[in-house]
């Protein structure tokens, strides 16, 4: 088998698996909606700087939405041994993990598009800047998120208070990304600087740590 | 060696004193901050210490990874060899000295890029094998107690001169609480992993946090070109003797943090002794117990 | 004069929490030498 079969069939694989169970994703759309309502009390949509501020807020709560879906992807492989038979698979592991990162990716972008409309709804945004910009920042940020999030699940896995150190071991490293995403969204929302510049450093950082995860994932599937 | 360390205490605890008399008698005093401004002779030389420590880490974290397997080691001091000659060669060459940001030497940046390889094969030397790991950890946590410093320090100092006690688009007190982040939760993971494998994991973790740090930087550069910012602690040149007794309590800070270390390193083999003698005990343990049930021969 | 508290609380912080680190690095020493000799002992 080619590498990129054995991506594509543990890909199918997970969401053939998440379609048919549903609990995860459901759970995760009522979170995501429970998020947004709790952020349009704590902080007044009507105010005139919410333009300003949405930016950040949409990422926060993409960022919370994004680790509580991280947190369930390695749950599943530890039952029944099935990341044990990975390790003995003559697979490449990093495929494992491309397939898993794409998996996240998808399902953490679904979350988004349902709780972007959400966020336009209650806060009454509309776009002074070029809004086609959003779609590279939103594709770039969240394949930041994901890409360093699967990782540090994987590494997670064998630490006591499992649950709590992933954010714990994603947030400070991702920081650089979250302030492009952040700036780089309120950039085109309120259209006055360009973006251009956040869309790259996402880029930058997407390339820097895809490259890193690919070439230490095999250390971290071997740790017992 | 046993000797060596209270002899190495008291000049230390002797330079500290003499670096506090001159940071706060003989130094000038300053022109626009008066004498609050005395508390860069601590919060500097802690941060460069700090900084330092973290650059040990980091090396000692990637010939730990490069290690696991011969023909990574080979690759990985062929690569740093390079790094080094090229990194020093390309800046003597005019293209790359236009691009050096004002007032760095090339002299400086070359010194700066060839200490990569001196210190990864000087550390490899020093530190065989396990003992690599026992430096990361030691580094780290000394370098988080540095670096906190430099963190406590820094607001310290902004509120009286500045008025405000943190400034978000502050480039090098922003990277700092970046670099403080990274590596608490690098002593999280050590302290909460299960996994026999918990150096390697470390160690990746390490080198995760070492290619954030020049993005850090870049992203809050850049923020910071969008939405102007106080800097905190000033920048430009120097008075003389301000940088003289800069220096000299740099000195007595590197000769503190290398004696911290050497105790940290200390309790490190210490309790790998401990450890590995729990682990004796229990398999002697074991050996010494009635025969398992299996082994009896049936009746 | 006002700002000189704020020197003297840097430089004092400074020595409080090398301080602590440490008392740490004592308190796991004395910890770990204590149960060496308790194995030394069971042996």
């Amino acid at each position: 088998m080619t590498y990129w079969s054995v991506t594509f069939a543990t890909l199918k694989k997970d969401i053939r698996l998440e379609w048919r169970s549903k609990d995860a994703l459901n759970s995760m759309l009522f979170f995501s909606l429970l998020v947004v309502v709790i952020f349009a009390f704590a902080f007044d949509p009507l105010a005139e700087e919410s333009r300003h501020i949405a930016g950040g807020l949409i990422w926060v709560a993409f960022l919370f939405a994004a680790v509580v879906a991280l947190n369930q992807t390695w749950a599943r492989e530890l039952r029944n041994q099935v990341l044990d038979a990975y390790r003995v698979s003559p697979a490449p592991a990093n495929a494992l993990f491309l397939a898993k990162a794409l998996g996240n990716f998808i399902f953490v972008s679904v979350l988004e598009a349902l709780m972007a409309p959400l966020f336009v709804v209650f806060y009454n945004l509309h776009v002074l800047g070029p809004a086609w910009q959003l779609i590279p920042i939103a594709i770039l940020g969240t394949w930041a998120l994901v890409v360093n999030g699967t990782f540090f699940a994987a590494m997670s896995l064998r630490t006591r208070s499992r649950e709590i150190m992933l954010p714990l071991l994603l947030f400070p490293i991702s920081i650089p990304a979250v302030l492009g995403m952040v700036a780089g969204t309120t950039a085109v929302l309120t259209g006055d600087n360009p973006a251009h510049f956040y869309i790259v450093l996402l880029l930058t950082y997407d390339v820097v740590f895809t490259t890193a995860c690919l070439a230490l994932f095999e250390t971290v599937l071997h740790a017992e | 060696m046993k000797r060596l360390f209270p002899i190495l205490s008291v000049v230390t605890a002797i330079l500290l004193a003499y670096a506090l008399y001159q940071a706060l008698v003989i130094a000038p005093t300053d022109a626009q901050q008066g004498d609050v401004y005395r508390i860069i002779y601590y919060h500097v030389p802690s941060a460069w210490t700090a900084f330092l420590l973290f650059f040990i880490n980091f090396i000692a974290s990637v010939q730990y990874l490069a290690n696991a397997k011969p023909s990574s080691r080979t690759a990985a001091k062929w690569i740093v060899l390079a790094i080094g000659i090229v990194g020093a060669i390309a800046c003597f060459l005019p293209q790359v000295q236009q691009r050096l940001p004002a007032g760095m030497r090339p002299n400086a940046v070359a010194t700066t890029v060839l200490a990569i390889p001196a210190f990864y094969f000087l550390i490899g030397k020093c530190f065989p094998g396990e003992r690599l790991d026992v430096l990361a950890v030691t580094s780290a946590e000394v370098g988080v107690v540095f670096c906190t410093i430099v963190l406590v320090t820094g607001p310290i100092w902004a509120r009286p001169v500045w008025g405000i006690w943190w400034a978000p688009g502050d480039i090098r007190l922003t990277s700092t609480l970046v670099l403080w982040l990274i590596y608490v939760s690098y002593l999280v993971l050590r302290r909460f992993s299960t996994s026999a494998q918990t150096q390697m994991l470390a160690a990746a973790l390490a080198v995760f946090g070492a290619l954030d740090v020049p993005l850090v930087y870049f992203s809050i550069w850049f923020f910071r070109t969008q939405h102007p910012q106080p800097v905190i602690g000033g920048g430009g040149s120097m008075d003389p003797r301000m940088l003289h007794v800069l220096l000299i309590n740099w000195l007595a800070f590197l000769c503190f943090a290398f004696l911290v270390c050497w105790s940290r390193y200390r309790l490190e083999l210490l309790h790998r002794e401990v450890e590995e003698a729990h682990a004796m005990e229990s398999l002697a343990g074991a050996t010494a117990r009635p025969s398992h049930p299996l082994n009896r021969s049936p009746q | 004069m006002n700002s000189l508290k704020f020197l003297f609380a840097a430089y004092l912080a400074t020595w409080v929490i090398h301080a602590i680190y440490l008392g740490t690095l004592v308190r796991r020493f004395s910890r770990l030498r204590q149960q060496l000799k308790e194995l030394g002992k069971g042996k």
